[in-house]
Parts: structure tokens; sequence; C-alpha cells
């Protein structure tokens, strides 16, 4: 209990400290999840809504791989990440491992499934009648689409929500393929692995709150557009 | 009247069921016709095939002379619109619902919107979101956003089913002045017997799937040719 009380109390020093060592790994991990979350987003949600509209006789297969996606070991993603990138594999020539690019792809892959896969289920559950309502005053298929998502918008931004919770708190991949070098790919959850195995508990569990803050921060920034979506 | 619309033979069929059935019907330009008939007589999946939302099976839609069976472009498409029984409002406020066709259409949301909302009775809730609103409510803003894009055919179906008689007087005084003043062609679909009567210029019962016989109302009434509309006008037939 003492120890959770001083990891609280040395997370708030640490934050006030300003220190640039602390404040790069914060950056790092805010840079490779939004990134990683962007991109998800820019490819998900497009092909969750394809998914969603569509009446493809292979939907029923793909629907089966997405929701296989959303329960993706990240440890896994990083292994095959690890293998299509390093020296001998595929695309090993572009050099991407233990660099940020590297950890941007594990986390992409962890996150586009369930932004995909939520996308999906929440057009879905919008009323068919709408898309026969918005095409009877005239819209595009284009603008059809665009009605039912943001019809959905509320389950979308619980899919983005989910996602980004997902790679933030992620330990596994980013390990693999990022290698937790210090000033270069060491993000927050990585450094809280090496203080907890170096027995700096209080300094690990201090960057566990500063975690925990940063996804809050981000949840109630997520939840204020849902709430406002929703009104 | 020159006919906006003419069905040649046109046939839809869901699973080998015939739907809809019509030999032949013109729609004249500018007219209100009442489709009666009970539940299940492909009133209203005629509706969807005038709104261009379905493809017939079989036979020929001819809209305005050109024939809608294969490609329509989006300007003659955006020249109908359909009220629903079930108004589908977006999650959006009332306003903003309102101004949804004319945004389709890059057109400025000027002081149409507000006009139509007073015509509607809606002006001071033009803010309130839309998914609030009362059941009446929410039909004249769907009759109110259909009406604002300035169509030339509106189409009906079942708009007052469940309102209260205040909210159906409302809603067949606009439909009434809409069709006169800005000669709108008006297809009703409706159980009400009644309400065709107070509205339309010609009436038709459809049963089946086939159109049994359109006459002027005032015929239709009080002199049908076939029995099945003496039957249906009279309240005989159930459903």
């Amino acid at each position: 209990m003492d120890e959770l009380v001083q990891g609280f109390t040395q997370a708030i020093q640490l934050i006030f400290s300003f220190d640039p060592a602390l404040y790069e790994i914060i950056f790092l991990s805010l840079r490779v999840s939004g990134t990683a979350l962007a991109l998800s987003v820019v490819i998900g949600v497009p092909v969750g809504a394809a998914l969603g509209l569509s009446r493809l006789r292979l939907r029923g297969l793909v629907t089966a791989l997405l929701y296989t996606g959303m329960g993706l070991p990240p440890v896994v993603v990083g292994l095959f990440v690890y293998l299509m990138l390093s020296r001998s594999g595929p695309f090993g020539g572009l050099s991407w491992l233990f660099s940020p690019t590297a950890m941007v792809v594990a986390q992409v892959i962890i996150a586009f499934p369930l932004v995909a896969g939520l996308t999906m289920t929440t057009v879905q559950g919008v009323d068919p009648a709408l898309r026969l309502q918005v095409r009877s005053l005239g819209a595009t298929r284009w603008q059809e689409t665009w009605a039912v998502l943001r019809e959905a918008r509320i389950g979308v931004i619980a899919a983005i929500v989910a996602a980004f919770g997902s790679i933030i708190s992620e330990v596994g991949a980013v390990m693999l393929v990022g290698g937790n070098i210090d000033g270069k790919t060491r993000v927050l959850t990585t450094a809280i692995v090496l203080n907890t195995r170096t027995g700096e508990f209080v300094l690990a569990l201090a960057l566990g709150v500063i975690l925990l803050m940063l996804a809050f921060i981000a949840n109630v920034a997520m939840l204020q557009l849902q709430r406002r979506a929703g009104d | 009247m020159n006919a906006i619309y003419r069905l040649e033979k046109l046939k839809k069929e869901y699973e080998q069921r015939n739907i809809v059935d019509i030999d032949e019907l013109e729609i004249r330009a500018g007219e209100i016709l009442a489709l009666v008939g009970p539940s299940g007589a492909g009133k209203s999946t005629l509706l969807r095939l005038l709104n261009f939302l379905e493809t017939p099976t079989s036979g020929k839609i001819v809209y305005q002379d050109q024939s809608v069976n294969g490609y329509l472009s989006i300007d003659t498409r955006r020249q109908v619109t359909t009220v629903f029984q079930r108004p589908i409002l977006l999650r959006a406020s009332v306003r903003a619902n309102v101004a949804y066709g004319l945004g389709l259409r890059g057109k400025p949301s000027d002081g149409r919107i507000d006009e139509m909302l007073a015509r509607v009775g809606l002006e001071k809730l033009m803010n309130a979101p839309a998914h609030k609103l009362s059941g009446g409510e929410m039909q004249r803003v769907a009759l109110a956003r259909a009406l604002v894009i300035d169509p030339q055919v509106l189409l009906l179906d079942e708009p007052t089913a469940n309102l209260d008689p205040y909210n159906v007087g409302l809603i067949e005084e606009i439909v009434r002045e809409q069709n006169r003043t800005r000669q709108i062609t008006i297809v009703l679909v409706t159980h009400n017997v009644f309400q065709a009567k107070r509205l339309a210029d010609r009436v038709g019962l459809m049963l089946g799937g086939r159109l049994v016989e359109v006459k002027k109302t005032v015929e239709f009434f009080d002199a049908p040719s076939d029995p099945r509309t003496t039957a249906f006008v009279r309240g005989e037939m159930v459903y």
C-alpha cells in the first residue's frame, strides 16, 4: 500500500520536475500510439462502414477474421512484425526494426481490427430505413454512407476509444519490435517493465500512474465528443 | 393534365410472389392521387418504385417521358421524395434535419427553412434535438424536410397513421395547400378512406398488388365500377 502512495506521489513530482527524459518517453508514447490510432481510423472506419453496408457473400468470413483480429495477443503481433521487418524478412530492407515506425506498424495491426470491427457492428445497428429515407431525399451513394456513419458516430467514437486504450497500454508488441532503446524507442509501458525488472518499483508505479492519467485524459476528451454527438 | 408518370405492365416480385402487378396507370402532373387498400396490398412498394428506390422486376415506369428502368440522373431522382409512415430523422437539430436535403444539393439553407418551419408550427423548436420530439412533431419535421427541397412529386406513405387529430388536420392542410400553390404532384397511400376523400382528386384501390380501379374521388365513393371497391368503401373488408 505504501508503495502505491509513494508511486502516486512520485508520479506527481515527476510530472512537475519537467525531466526531459520522462517527457521524451511520454511524447514518444503519444506519438507512436497517436499515429497508429490515426492510421487505424483512416483505414478502419471506411472498411468497417463498407462491410457494415455491403451484402457481400464473404462478409461472414471477413467478420470472423476481424473479430479474431480484435483478440490478437500483442506479443504475437510483435513477433509477426519482427519477422517481417528483420533483416531476413520480406521488409527487412526498410530498416524499420527497433524504430518508432516499427512500433506504429505493430500498433496499427492491433488497433485496425478493433476500429473496423466495432465500426462495422455500429453501422449495422443503424436503422436500415434511414438509408432509404436519405436516398429518397436525394443522397448519392457517398452521401448515404456518410449519413449512416454520422448516425453511427457514438459507436464509432467508442471504437476509437477502445482502440486507443488497447494500444497505449500494450507492451508485448512494442517491446519486441521497438527494443526499448533508451532515447529512441522507450515508451511508458516498456519503461514500466524495465523499472519493475530492475526493482525500481516506485518509479515503475509512478510511470504507471502517468500512463493511467494520459489514458484518462484521452478518454474524457473522447467522451465529451461522444456526448456532444449524442445531443 | 399531362401524365407525370406512366406505368406499363409493372411488376415487382419478392421471392416469386407478386407484390405489385399493375397493367397500366397514369399519374397526372399536379394531382393528388390517393391509393387505398388493406395492408399487404403493395401500396408502399409502389411508392418505393415511384421514388426510384427499387427497380421493377418487369414492365416499365415512365417519368416525365423518360423510362426510368435504366440509368436515371441524380437531378431527375431528386425531383421526387417520400415522407414515410415512421419519420426517420437524423440525430441532429430540427433545423439541421429540415436543411438536410438542401445540403445534399449544395443549396444554401436560406430563409426557406425558417419559412417552412413556421408553416409546420415548429419555429420555436428549430434548435431542439429532433429525436426528442413527439411523434406528430417528428412527422411535421419530415414533411418540412421533404417540402423545402421543392419536389415535383411528393409521395406520402401513411403520413398521419397513429397521429392525433390536431397533427392530422395540420398535415392535411399543408399537403392540400402545397399541392394547390406549388402544383406538386402528390401520391398518398392511406388506410383511411376518409382522408382519401378529403384530400384526393382521384382515388385508386389496390388489392393483392393489383389496381382494382382508379376514379375521380366523387365517383370512386359514389359510383364505383368494381364490387370490391363498393365493399371496401363501406368498410366491409376487414384488415
